[in-house]
């Protein structure tokens, strides 16, 4: 079998299209190479919908946590301690259970028991509250100037908020978040390793990659393709994110411009 | 355990429980806590001297030493750490046999990899294949001890090699005006000197580390995960005393509380150690605990 019927027969495996079977012997580095490939769908369809998702609620969550009334700023507080002072695999766990037991009250909640969905929600509120403390830091360093200078023009309320707060609070966050970014896309390895059920097989590039080690006993090929992939997603990310930090930075110098240092990650 | 748990069928509500969460399985389960706490307290030293020599390495004057130093602190950049956990357990385990194959075995033909197996001698078997259970057990204790201090030993070195950098200048050559080697600099001005600028950065890892232990579950330990699984999963009044529907929810409710609790106790120990380091020091947060006093 050619390397082209492969990846013809493989390219989508994890979602189901095409070949049934997973290879069984004769493994061949073609193979390896597109069915990791093939799970790194998942791995970016997790990481995209997660942080688009997540970015709203972080700023919600950031907000509230600055805010001065208790009754809004303890549940953000809160929240915010839950999900970054638990383990991330616990919390799949966890949510994997309860999303069980929802099942028998209502169909309604079905979908959740799967991974696409269910596994959605738990990266979605954990990235929401790692950014949400990242954003909340920047608020807490906006410079006095900025504000004050807004309240010089009379803007006040959304306007106040939409033209001076927010983007200066991204422009300060913006290198942490990029590091938050590339974490959830790693993070997003546990799903299928913590209770989200891999049905029929379709599974994240780390799934296949731990599939092959398992079969062939040699974990020298499937991990070194898995990290390739990784590391080229990592500078993807790095590259996006840089292209939004010099729009947002975009008014300033260019020496006075904040470059994005990548930090080494951090497992949830 | 106790005297009334003779016939756990005619038990309730309360004195049930009580019977329910001592029954052996849940002692064990209690015991794979101790196993998270071991593993941190050897984990922890162990990554920490991990890195300090990744950190020395990668400022070394020996070039090739230099570039070992700087590829292990590299090399967790940008790949997720679960693929190292999972990577390094079997990668440690066929190395190890592969070492006692060619000493032991020093006349043994055959390759090692045939098709899709790894064949040792019997004799470099790792455990032996008679050994009793418990050896088992804490080899693959030890494996999962020992990744964990690669792949966090890498972090700290990180950090440490951070911290080296951020001791003033002055101070070196102060040092090096007062005739000291690079040696005797190193070890008497430079080291006692990083860890109130390291300390930061490693209270954050330990944090994570404390966060990554669950992980322990993937390695094939018999952890809190695990046990978590096993006594929360549907029991049948056929198979057991203590018949219940299926309670893992609980069960990884309580792990939640467990590692909320955990986290928190050792922010606040932290940040209790962080001011004791900052006092008297010339950094920010020294200048505004002596600014509060005042």
């Amino acid at each position: 079998m050619s390397c082209w019927e492969t990846i013809a027969d493989y390219a989508l495996r994890s979602q189901g299209i095409g070949e049934r079977l997973l290879p069984r012997t004769d493994f061949t580095l073609c193979q390896q190479f597109t069915l990791i490939g093939s799970g790194m769908i998942w791995n970016i369809y997790f990481g995209i919908v997660a942080l688009c998702s997540g970015f709203f609620l972080a700023t919600a969550v950031a907000m509230g946590k600055a805010a001065r009334n208790p009754w809004v700023r303890k549940p953000a507080e809160w929240f915010i301690f839950v999900f970054r002072g638990s383990p991330l695999f616990i919390q799949f766990f966890f949510a994997y259970f309860v999303f069980l037991s929802l099942k028998d009250v209502s169909s309604f909640f079905d979908p959740l028991t799967s991974a696409w969905a269910g596994a959605l929600v738990v990266l979605f509120l954990n990235t929401a509250a790692y950014s949400g403390e990242i954003f909340y830091g920047a608020l807490q360093s906006i410079p006095k100037g900025d504000t004050e200078a807004a309240d010089a023009y009379g803007l006040s309320g959304w306007s106040r908020f939409r033209r001076v707060i927010w983007p200066t609070m991204l422009r300060l966050a913006w290198p942490a978040y990029t590091n938050e970014a590339i974490f959830l896309f790693h993070a997003t390895t546990l799903v299928f390793f913590s209770g989200f059920p891999a049905t029929q097989q379709r599974g994240d590039a780390l799934y296949y990659a731990n599939y092959f080690a398992d079969k062939t006993f040699n974990p020298f090929i499937p991990y070194p393709i898995l990290a390739g992939y990784f590391i080229v997603l990592t500078l993807v990310v790095i590259g996006i994110f840089g292209l939004v930090n010099n729009r947002l930075n975009r008014h300033l110098p260019q020496d006075a411009r904040r470059k994005i240092k990548v930090r080494p990650q951090i497992i949830r | 355990m106790f005297s009334f748990c003779t016939d756990p069928a005619a038990l309730e509500g309360f004195q049930w429980f009580s019977c329910y969460l001592t029954t052996g399985k849940h002692m064990s389960m209690y015991w794979a806590v101790g196993t998270v706490l071991l593993l941190l307290s050897i984990t922890a030293p162990t990554a920490l001297a991990f890195g300090f020599a990744g950190a020395s390495a990668a400022r070394s004057n020996v070039a090739p030493l230099r570039w070992i130093g700087k590829t292990y602190i590299a090399v967790v950049r940008g790949i997720p750490d679960i693929a190292f956990f999972l990577f390094f357990v079997i990668a440690l385990d066929q190395a190890f046999e592969y070492i006692r194959h060619r000493i032991k075995c020093p006349d043994w033909d055959e390759p090692v990899r045939q098709g899709n197996d790894f064949i040792v001698c019997t004799a470099a078997k790792l455990p032996l294949g008679n050994a009793p259970q418990w050896v088992h057990e804490t080899y693959g204790f030890l494996l999962a001890v020992l990744t964990f201090a690669i792949v966090f030993g890498a972090f700290a070195a990180n950090v440490l090699f951070g911290a080296m950098r951020a001791v003033p200048k002055g101070q070196l050559e102060t040092a090096e005006a007062y005739g000291m080697s690079r040696r005797q600099t190193f070890w008497r001005v430079l080291v006692p000197q990083m860890w109130v600028y390291a300390l930061p950065g490693l209270s954050n890892l330990w944090m994570v580390l404390i966060k990554a232990t669950p992980l322990l579950f993937l390695l094939g330990v018999e952890d809190i995960v695990y046990w978590a699984r096993e006594l929360g999963g549907a029991k049948q009044p056929q198979f057991t005393d203590y018949p219940h529907p299926d309670w893992r929810m609980w069960y990884f409710a309580a792990l939640l509380v467990f590692y909320l609790c955990f986290t928190k106790v050792s922010e606040v120990v932290l940040d209790k150690i962080m001011a004791k380091l900052t006092h008297g020091q010339a950094t920010a947060a020294g200048e505004a605990q002596r600014k509060a006093a005042a």
